[in-house]
C-alpha cells in the first residue's frame, strides 16, 4: 500500500473562509491513518491570477511544488483549485524542458529549483488511489443508511483531463463511490458535472448566482437530504450564497451542503462538534435528526 | 434578474482593413493556444459553456473567431472576456482539440498586457505580493484557528514571493 504521508497544502480560501472543512478533514485523516505534514512556507496556488498572468501562476506553484520537493512527500490539497494548478504545473515543468528552465531560472534567485520528484492529489484521487475504498469502509461504524444525497465534485476536480484524467468528468464516479461508503445513498441529478459559478462571483455576480441557483433546482427536485463537496469555493457558493440566492430569487432550497469530510466522520460516529457542523451556514438540524 | 451588461464582442459591420492579421500569430505564441488555428467554429464550446446560458454576451466561439480575423480592440477590451469560470467543460468538449480555455486565457492574460485589468486581480495579486495569500486573512482567523487547536497558518517568505511575482513580470497587476 502506498505511504499515508502527504504535505498538507491548504491554500487560501479554506483558512480564509471555510475552517470546517480543514477541522473535519484532519480529523477523519486521522482516523484513515493519513498523516499530514505542514507546510509553514507555502504560498497561493497561483490559480487566482492565472487569468491575468499565467506565468506569475506558474511561477507561485512552482514554489509550492519546491517546497514538498524539500520535504520528500506528494502533496495532497482539500480544495480543487488547488489540486487541478499544482497539478498542472508539475506536468508541464517535468515535461517541457525549455519551460523547466525559464522557471528554474527564476526560482534560483530565491534559492530553489524544480527537481520533479514528487505527485499531486485532490483528497478524493488520494482516497480512491492510496487509501482505498476497504480501508474507508472498514473506518464506518455508524452507516448514514436513511440518508439520501447529491454530490458536486467542482470542475477543477476532474478538469482539464489533460492534467487531471483520473476519472471521466462527464460522468464523474469516485465522489459518489466514496459517498456510498458511508452508507448513504448518492442521487444523480442532471447537472452534476455543471460549474458552481464561483470563479466569475467578483466580475459578474448574477451570471455566478444564477448558476448555483439552478443546480441547487434540480438538486432539490430529485429529492437529496443535502449537498456534498469537496471544494471550499464551491462550498461557499451552495452554502454561504444560499441565502442570497434563495433572497434574490424568492425561493427556498434550505439544503444543507456538508464537505465529504464531515459526511464520512458523522458516518465514522463522529459527533457534529468534532466536525465543525455548526459552522455550516445552512441549518443541517433537520439532517442530523434525520441520522440519530 | 438583468441581463449581464458585458460589452459584447462581434464580428458584424467590420471593416477589413481594421484587421490585424498578425494578432492570431500573437495568440499562438502562447503556451496552450496554438490549437486556436485548428477552430473551425462548430460551437460546441459555446452549447458547452456554462456561463453562455446566463449570459447575453459572453460566447467562446465568438471570441475564438474575433481573434482568428484579428480584431485586437473588440477582442482585449471586451468585458465578456472576463466571464470565463475556467471550468474546461470547452477544452475538453472540443472535436478539434482546441484548448478553448487556454485560448481564452491567453487572450485575458493579452488585455493585462494591453491595460485591461478588472479590479479584483490587482487585489488578488496585491495581497498575494504582501502576504502569499490570495486574500489578507484577518487576525480573527488566526486566532480562532488557535481556539480550534489548528496548527498555526504557513507563514510564507514575501520577500521571495515579491521577487518571483516581479520576476514574471506581475509587478504591474499590483495596486499602487
Amino acid at each position: 500500500m502506498a505511504q499515508l504521508k502527504y504535505a498538507f497544502f491548504l491554500g487560501c480560501t479554506i483558512p480564509y473562509r471555510v475552517g470546517s472543512y480543514e477541522v473535519s478533514a484532519r480529523k477523519v485523516f486521522d482516523k484513515l491513518g493519513i498523516e499530514l505534514v505542514e507546510m509553514p512556507d507555502a504560498n497561493c496556488c497561483g490559480l487566482p491570477v492565472d487569468p491575468a498572468n499565467h506565468e506569475m501562476m506558474l511561477a507561485l506553484s512552482a514554489r509550492n511544488l519546491c517546497l514538498a520537493e524539500q520535504l520528500g512527500l506528494n502533496i495532497i490539497t482539500l480544495c480543487t483549485g488547488c489540486a487541478t494548478t499544482l497539478r498542472k504545473t508539475n506536468k508541464l515543468l517535468k515535461t517541457d524542458k525549455k519551460m523547466k528552465d525559464e522557471i528554474n531560472g527564476w526560482l534560483k534567485q530565491i534559492g530553489m529549483e524544480f527537481k520533479g520528484t514528487i505527485e499531486v492529489k485532490h483528497m478524493v484521487q488520494a482516497l480512491k488511489e492510496d487509501v482505498g475504498f476497504e480501508r474507508i469502509k472498514n473506518t464506518v461504524q455508524r452507516p448514514l443508511t436513511s440518508l439520501s444525497v447529491a454530490e458536486h465534485g467542482g470542475c477543477h476536480l476532474l478538469r482539464p483531463v489533460k492534467y487531471m484524467g483520473w476519472d471521466n468528468p462527464e460522468e464523474p464516479q469516485t465522489l459518489k463511490d466514496l459517498i456510498e461508503l458511508t452508507g448513504a445513498t448518492c442521487l444523480d441529478y442532471w447537472d452534476e458535472a455543471e460549474c458552481c459559478g464561483y470563479t466569475v462571483i467578483a466580475i459578474d455576480e448574477k451570471v455566478a448566482l444564477q448558476l448555483t441557483r439552478e443546480k441547487l433546482n434540480h438538486i432539490k427536485g430529485v429529492g437529496a437530504q443535502a449537498l456534498i463537496t469537496v471544494c471550499p469555493s464551491c462550498h461557499l457558493m451552495f452554502d454561504v450564497n444560499q441565502s442570497r440566492i434563495e433572497r434574490a430569487f424568492n425561493e427556498t432550497f434550505k439544503l444543507p451542503v456538508l464537505h465529504y469530510t464531515q459526511l464520512l466522520g458523522l458516518a465514522m460516529g463522529m459527533n457534529p462538534d468534532e466536525l465543525a457542523i455548526k459552522e455550516l451556514r445552512v441549518d443541517p438540524t433537520q439532517l442530523l435528526q434525520a441520522i440519530q | 434578474m438583468a441581463q449581464t451588461t458585458a460589452t459584447e464582442p462581434t464580428a458584424k459591420n467590420v471593416q477589413p482593413s481594421r484587421l490585424d492579421p498578425t494578432f492570431k500569430n500573437e495568440v499562438m505564441r502562447e503556451h496552450d493556444a496554438e490549437t486556436l488555428k485548428t477552430c473551425f467554429q462548430c460551437g460546441t464550446c459555446t452549447s458547452s459553456c456554462p456561463t453562455a446560458r446566463f449570459s447575453s454576451s459572453y460566447r467562446p466561439r465568438t471570441v475564438l473567431r474575433i481573434a482568428q480575423l484579428g480584431l485586437r480592440e473588440k477582442v482585449l477590451q471586451s468585458t465578456a472576456l472576463w466571464l470565463c469560470t475556467a471550468c474546461f467543460t470547452c477544452t475538453d468538449r472540443c472535436p478539434q482539440g482546441v484548448e478553448v480555455a487556454s485560448v481564452l486565457r491567453v487572450l485575458r492574460n493579452l488585455a493585462v498586457k494591453s491595460g485591461e485589468v478588472p479590479l479584483i486581480y490587482r487585489e488578488l495579486a496585491s495581497s498575494i505580493n504582501d502576504t502569499g495569500y490570495a486574500y489578507r486573512i484577518p487576525d480573527i482567523r488566526h486566532k480562532k484557528r488557535e481556539e480550534m487547536g489548528l496548527p498555526a497558518l504557513p507563514k510564507p517568505k514575501t520577500a521571495d514571493i515579491a521577487k518571483l511575482i516581479e520576476l514574471s513580470n506581475g509587478s504591474k497587476l499590483l495596486k499602487r
